[in-house]
């Protein structure tokens, strides 16, 4: 049976959750086709075929969220072509069309997943509580699986023959209006967080006016820099910067934690790290159980000493 | 304007989720509190309850027990909660969830519906997503910014990977907030004293026509095996060097 994955567009081109999802949908099934939301150029449509994708649906909402569109575009495909299981990944409108769509087919919507298996009943694996439990659940009773994964959960690798049909749909009329009247982008400099082999992250421990102290450190490391929730919340970064649950999910080669308590959905989106360094000024820090060197004091010695025996290096 | 708040219950996350071994689901002690994930919903539907002349009723599913978070939050100034305390909704998942919300809230009426965007407990966040598209009505997910313009209708700057949009809709809809959206308030002794009179209603699924069932099975819990922790040293002013060596060794400088 066939597998679909489901995608946010930006700027044409597909999230990078698609390619992961396309990746492990090849891996089971032959038959793997991707809903789309936007309108994706060629090379973006060329990567989801290059990832597996042999079909492409693809519904533009315009200034809509597309949630409510999508949702019911994505019934109306469900019920001609029967796929076994629909993925998701994390981004806003990723959640937004699944817990719609769950509510529309009255299907159920798996979390967290960090693992899918279909021999046999459809089956999720995702680590709850924080990632201390690994919990195995499958779906029950006729229709389809609604899936929604861990962001890195499968590599992306290509596969595929690499042809594909992309056919354009009209969004569906919803009598649902939601506006997006304007889009601000907040740029980012450095390294993108997502793929940097070095990431430094810093936490309220860092405090406001030092926080700039690890945009010297990334800078003298080619690392890419990011924060806890605390910080964004502060307002000091961009969510763009936010690693852990409700952020991003993070596998560099070496993770620097400054000034990080190292609460549990923190640690979710970056326990997978090569190596994890972290300077906390407590040495009960919950950060140090999974570091593989802890340094246990003030960050505002210790980091700017760092940078200048970095630069001494070079 | 009418706003209705779903809040949830959980045990503190301070101290260890203990899982039933049987059924595998989270073990509700009597003495709950209130996710901190809802304590933004609460405050934004308090402000805007303020600007508008407008009521707050908290909606919450799960065992009543001690009522202690549903009590601090109307002691905060929320007028009215009406919880669903049902055994046959144990182990309810979100789907579920969201219907038994979607009913309590259409029976008591609504302009506005605020939720938290995930849980702390469960996490799932699609449980707004499931009652906005119940209800038939927009949903403004991710928003770090909430007003209420002349006309009435709200306006979010939404959160997104690349920034924040903003997005507005008219009544009647669904806002889930993120945890900077507000400062949250504590409450006073006033508050606690009047929270002690202020209506809770006690509803079960079938008051809300609403049979519960289940389309998905728990199949195993196992532990994950956890990183090992490495070496802790205690910085003499010599500690960066040893950071120093170990991003040599790791070979990334
Ligand atoms: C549903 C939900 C989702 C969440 N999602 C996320 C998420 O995606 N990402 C995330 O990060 N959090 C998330 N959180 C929040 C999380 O629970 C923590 O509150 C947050 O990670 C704490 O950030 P922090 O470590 O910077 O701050 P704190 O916990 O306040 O820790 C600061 C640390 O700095 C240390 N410190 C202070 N001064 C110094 C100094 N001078 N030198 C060295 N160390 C110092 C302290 O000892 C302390 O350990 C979520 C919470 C919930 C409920
Ligand atoms: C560890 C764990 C994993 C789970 N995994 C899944 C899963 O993959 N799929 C699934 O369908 N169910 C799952 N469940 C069950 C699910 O958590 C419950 O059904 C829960 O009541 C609703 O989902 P949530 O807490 O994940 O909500 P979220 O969608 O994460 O919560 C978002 C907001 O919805 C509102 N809300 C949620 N629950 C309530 C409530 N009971 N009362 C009032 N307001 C509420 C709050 O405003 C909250 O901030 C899981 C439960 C646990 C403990």
């Amino acid at each position: 049976m066939a597998i679909w994955v489901f995608t946010d567009t930006h700027e044409g081109a597909p999230s990078g959750s698609a390619l992961e999802l396309l990746t492990k949908a090849r891996s089971l099934s032959d038959d793997v086709a991707v809903f789309a939301v936007g309108t994706l150029n060629d090379a973006g449509a060329q990567a989801l075929a290059d990832h597996g994708a042999q079909d492409i649906y693809q519904m533009d909402a315009g200034d809509q969220l597309a949630a409510p569109a999508a949702a019911r575009a994505l019934e109306t495909l469900i019920g001609d072509h029967q796929p076994e299981i629909v993925l998701f990944g994390m981004d806003t409108t990723d959640r937004d069309t699944a817990g719609r769509l769950s509510a529309r087919l009255d299907r159920p919507v798996l979390a967290n997943a960090t693992d899918v298996s279909n021999d046999g009943p459809v089956t999720v694996t995702n680590e709850i509580l924080g990632g201390i439990k690994r919990v195995v659940t499958s779906f029950e009773g006729d229709g389809v699986a609604l899936i929604v994964t861990r962001p890195k959960a499968f590599p992306a690798e290509p596969g595929g023959s690499g042809s594909v049909v992309v056919t354009s749909i009209d969004a569906p009329d919803t009598g649902i209006v939601a506006t997006v009247v304007e889009r601000h982008v907040e740029e980012s400099e450095g390294p993108d967080l997502e793929a940097a082999a070095i990431v430094i992250a810093g936490g309220r421990g860092v405090g406001q006016e030092k926080f700039s102290t690890m945009d010297e450190l990334a800078g003298v490391l080619g690392a890419a820099v990011g924060a806890s929730r605390a910080v964004v919340d502060a307002g000091w970064v961009p969510y763009s910067y936010q690693i852990g649950q409700t952020g991003k999910t993070v596998k560099p080669d070496v993770y620097i934690a400054c000034g990080i308590s190292g609460a549990m959905q923190h640690v979710v989106g970056m326990k997978d790290s090569g190596t994890i360094i972290a300077i906390n000024k407590d040495e009960e820090a919950p950060i140090f159980g999974i570091a593989d060197l802890g340094i246990v004091g003030d960050v505002h010695t210790v980091v700017p000493a760092l940078i200048e025996a970095l630069k001494a290096r070079s | 304007m009418q706003i209705a708040v779903c809040v949830k219950q959980i045990p503190d996350p301070a101290t260890p989720y203990e899982l039933d071994p049987e059924t595998h689901f989270v073990v509700r002690p009597e003495d709950q509190i209130m996710d901190e994930t809802d304590t933004y919903g609460v405050e934004v539907a308090l402000q805007l309850a303020e600007t508008t002349e407008g009521t707050v009723t908290l909606f919450s599913m799960g065992p009543t027990g001690t009522q202690q978070g549903i009590r601090r939050a109307l002691a905060t100034g929320a007028d009215k909660a009406v919880i669903v305390d049902d055994p046959a909704l144990k182990g309810s998942d979100a789907l579920t969830t969201a219907k038994v919300l979607a009913a309590a809230i259409a029976r008591e009426g609504f302009d506005l519906v605020i939720t938290g965007t995930e849980s702390t407990d469960g996490y799932t966040g699609v449980v707004p997503q499931q009652l906005a598209e119940l209800l038939n009505i927009p949903s403004l997910t991710f928003a770090k910014r909430v007003d209420v313009t002349e006309d009435g209708s709200v306006r979010i700057e939404r959160q997104t990977t690349a920034g924040y949009d903003v997005v507005e809709a008219s009544t009647p809809a669904l806002i889930s907030v993120t945890s900077g959206v507000v400062e949250p308030r504590y409450p006073n002794f006033k508050g606690i004293m009047a929270a002690k009179k202020k209506p809770v209603d006690t509803v079960t699924a079938a008051d809300l026509g609403i049979s519960p069932s289940a389309n998905q099975t728990i199949r195993s819990v196992e532990p994950v095996a956890s990183r090992e922790a490495g070496e802790l040293v205690v910085d003499d002013g010599t500690g960066f060097e040893r950071i120093v060596a170990l991003l040599e060794e790791t070979k990334v400088i």
